[in-house]
């Protein structure tokens, strides 16, 4: 485990264009999960409904009126 | 209503921008990789150093776009969990096996040799470091594999049945999901022109490094490497397009037609090179299709079919059925009226289905599973209100499949033209005008690429699953104005992303033309 910590260790080290990327990385994984997912893409049915039978019963109405 | 149809649009639309943002990622790192690959072979075969530099250089670059693309794919899981929730429920584990697989499997190996092929070169031997840069190469294109079966079931939906207990289809037969003509066609043809895409950035680069005489010997020797692997990646894509038009032929005659602007088909029919379509024509008029048209006589039937004398399908003649005699055969296929009645029918035995399961009566249930059973392939048309909505929108399908034609002919000519250049007329390469056809081809295969994509997925339409599931029956119940909001927030982010890349890969050329790279 030790190897491979000084692996990633070094080579995160040695970047140069490496280092502006792992930041736009940062950000964007930010911006993905922290702000589009919790805020803007919350999961419709895990949301509105408890069960997986809600869920299906959900679906089966709105496929029935739609 | 109205609202319906604005979150659908938006919906839609969101979904567009943030697929096709992505996938100017995709096929760059898909092609780079194995590019880099190459190059790497030739460095470990040789032992030239230069080779070395070289290799580094496209890493750098592949390191690049990796980095930038890597994620934005994952936006649009989180569009299937919010604005498609039915259609997310509905496909039940088949679209999120192959997902899973994608992610727990291609991933992982390709986030971990990724790591050992930048970080290792002073720290494993030639060869264990070469086999992980193609480990790479291998780990981007299976992860395009899984993604890709799951696009094909959308288009082709098979190897399943559906369970209206559970509202979901239930996959039964993973390897008819998996490797279906369908599925295996659009691998290998996305695959394929993601090395001819990436052919054509290591061209154009290597052009633009020429222009600047800078590292010209590194440039020369890239632009070669770039041009095989372009041409094997055009070849292998005008060989699978083949293949998946036959496909298409099968299971999608309206895409295949909406592609020609094909209303009335025929036996030996031809191939329209190139055209203008009358806006104005609707399904059913008498209106004349296409103006001033160049065709290839029989074109389209040995495309189609491979077979010269064999009957296309038009628009009319899928919308409301026809029967053929030829060869002593009759052939009737069902009206989409008639699909529209089956469909509905297989809606009413849901809602049959539905009240019996709420009345606890086994017997109303497995009557009405039966009748959904019975008419479940056309259960889509049930949410149709008119035979004529079941059209895609033919212009864009029509002009897309145009220009990714003519752009996939002139990169044939273009990879042609560089190994020739490259083997046996190499004083060419100062000409300018080389150089710049090789930089103004780098726009164009994109285009190209994304015209692929349009015509795939604007040809289906309105399935969202081809005949089982349109786009307004796979909607959530959300507002328009919220779509409308993540939209513009995707189309500002996706932008950033672009020009952040544009720019890292920019910098990155200016410093890399002041120095030798081959160092």
């Amino acid at each position: 485990m030790l190897r491979v910590y000084e692996f990633y260790r070094q080579g995160f080290a040695s970047m140069t264009v490496g280092r502006t990327l792992w930041l736009v990385i940062a950000i964007k994984v930010a911006i993905i999960f922290l702000v589009l997912k919790l805020w803007l893409f919350p999961n419709y049915l895990n949301t509105e409904y408890d069960s997986d039978a809600e869920r299906s019963g959900a679906v089966r109405s709105s496929l029935i009126h739609k | 209503m109205n609202d319906l149809v604005s979150v659908v649009d938006w919906s839609r639309a969101q979904f567009a921008l943030t697929a096709m943002y992505h996938w100017l990622f995709v096929p760059l790192t898909i092609g780079l990789a194995l590019i880099v690959a190459v190059m790497e072979s030739i460095y470990v075969r040789t032992g030239e150093q230069r080779w070395k530099g070289i290799t580094k250089f496209w890493m750098t670059l592949f390191g690049i776009n990796f980095a930038i693309g890597v994620a934005t794919g994952i936006i649009l899981e989180f569009e299937f969990g919010t604005n498609w929730s039915n259609y997310s429920w509905f496909v039940g584990d088949i679209f999120g096996a192959p997902l899973a697989i994608e992610g727990i499997f291609a991933f992982f190996m390709e986030a971990t040799f990724v790591a050992v092929m930048f970080f290792g070169w002073n720290k494993f031997s030639r060869r264990a470091h070469l086999v992980c840069t193609w480990m790479v190469a291998l780990g981007v294109s299976l992860s395009a594999l899984w993604i890709l079966v799951a696009n094909a079931w959308m288009q082709n939906p098979v190897g399943m049945q559906f369970d209206p207990s559970q509202m979901r289809n239930v996959m039964d037969d993973f390897c008819a999901v998996a490797f279906n003509a369908v599925s295996m066609n659009k691998f290998f043809h996305a695959v394929a022109s993601g090395w001819c895409l990436a052919g054509t950035f290591v061209v154009g680069v290597s052009c633009w490094l020429l222009w600047r005489r800078s590292n010209v010997d590194a440039a020369r020797s890239s632009l070669k490497v770039g041009a095989w692997v372009g041409l094997v990646g055009i070849v292998l894509t005008i060989w699978t397009g083949d293949g998946s038009a036959v496909a298409v032929a099968k299971v999608q005659p309206m895409k295949l037609a909406a592609m020609e602007g094909l209303y009335d088909g025929k036996v030996g029919q031809e191939l329209v090179g190139f055209g203008i379509l009358n806006n104005d024509k609707k399904p059913g008029d008498d209106q004349q299709a296409i103006y001033a048209e160049i065709a290839i006589p029989y074109g389209l039937s040995i495309l189609a079919n491979h077979d010269m004398n064999s009957f296309v399908p038009g628009i009319n003649n899928l919308v409301y059925g026809y029967e053929l005699t030829a060869d002593g055969d009759t052939v009737r296929t069902e009206s989409y009226a008639e699909k529209i009645e089956r469909g509905r029918q297989a809606r009413e035995a849901l809602a049959a289905y539905d009240v019996a399961s709420a009345a606890g009566d086994t017997a109303a249930m497995t009557s009405a599973s039966t009748a959904i059973a019975e008419n479940f392939p056309y259960f889509g048309y049930g949410y149709l209100d008119r035979p004529e909505d079941a059209v895609p929108p033919v212009a864009i399908t029509f002009y897309a499949f145009r220009i990714m034609v003519m752009i996939g002919g002139y990169l044939l000519l273009l990879f042609l033209l560089y190994i020739f250049v490259g083997g046996w007329r190499t004083a060419w390469l100062e000409r300018p005008w080389l150089h710049w056809v090789g930089i103004i081809s780098i726009p164009l295969v994109w285009i190209c690429s994304q015209a692929g994509w349009v015509v795939a997925e604007v040809g289906r339409q309105p399935w969202v699953i081809q005949d089982l599931m349109p786009t307004n029956a796979a909607i959530s119940d959300v507002t328009s104005v919220s779509v409308q909001i993540t939209f513009w927030v995707f189309a500002v982010l996706f932008t950033c992303l672009l020009a952040a890349e544009i720019s890292i890969m920019l910098r990155f050329l200016g410093r890399a033309s002041k120095t030798d790279i081959t160092a």
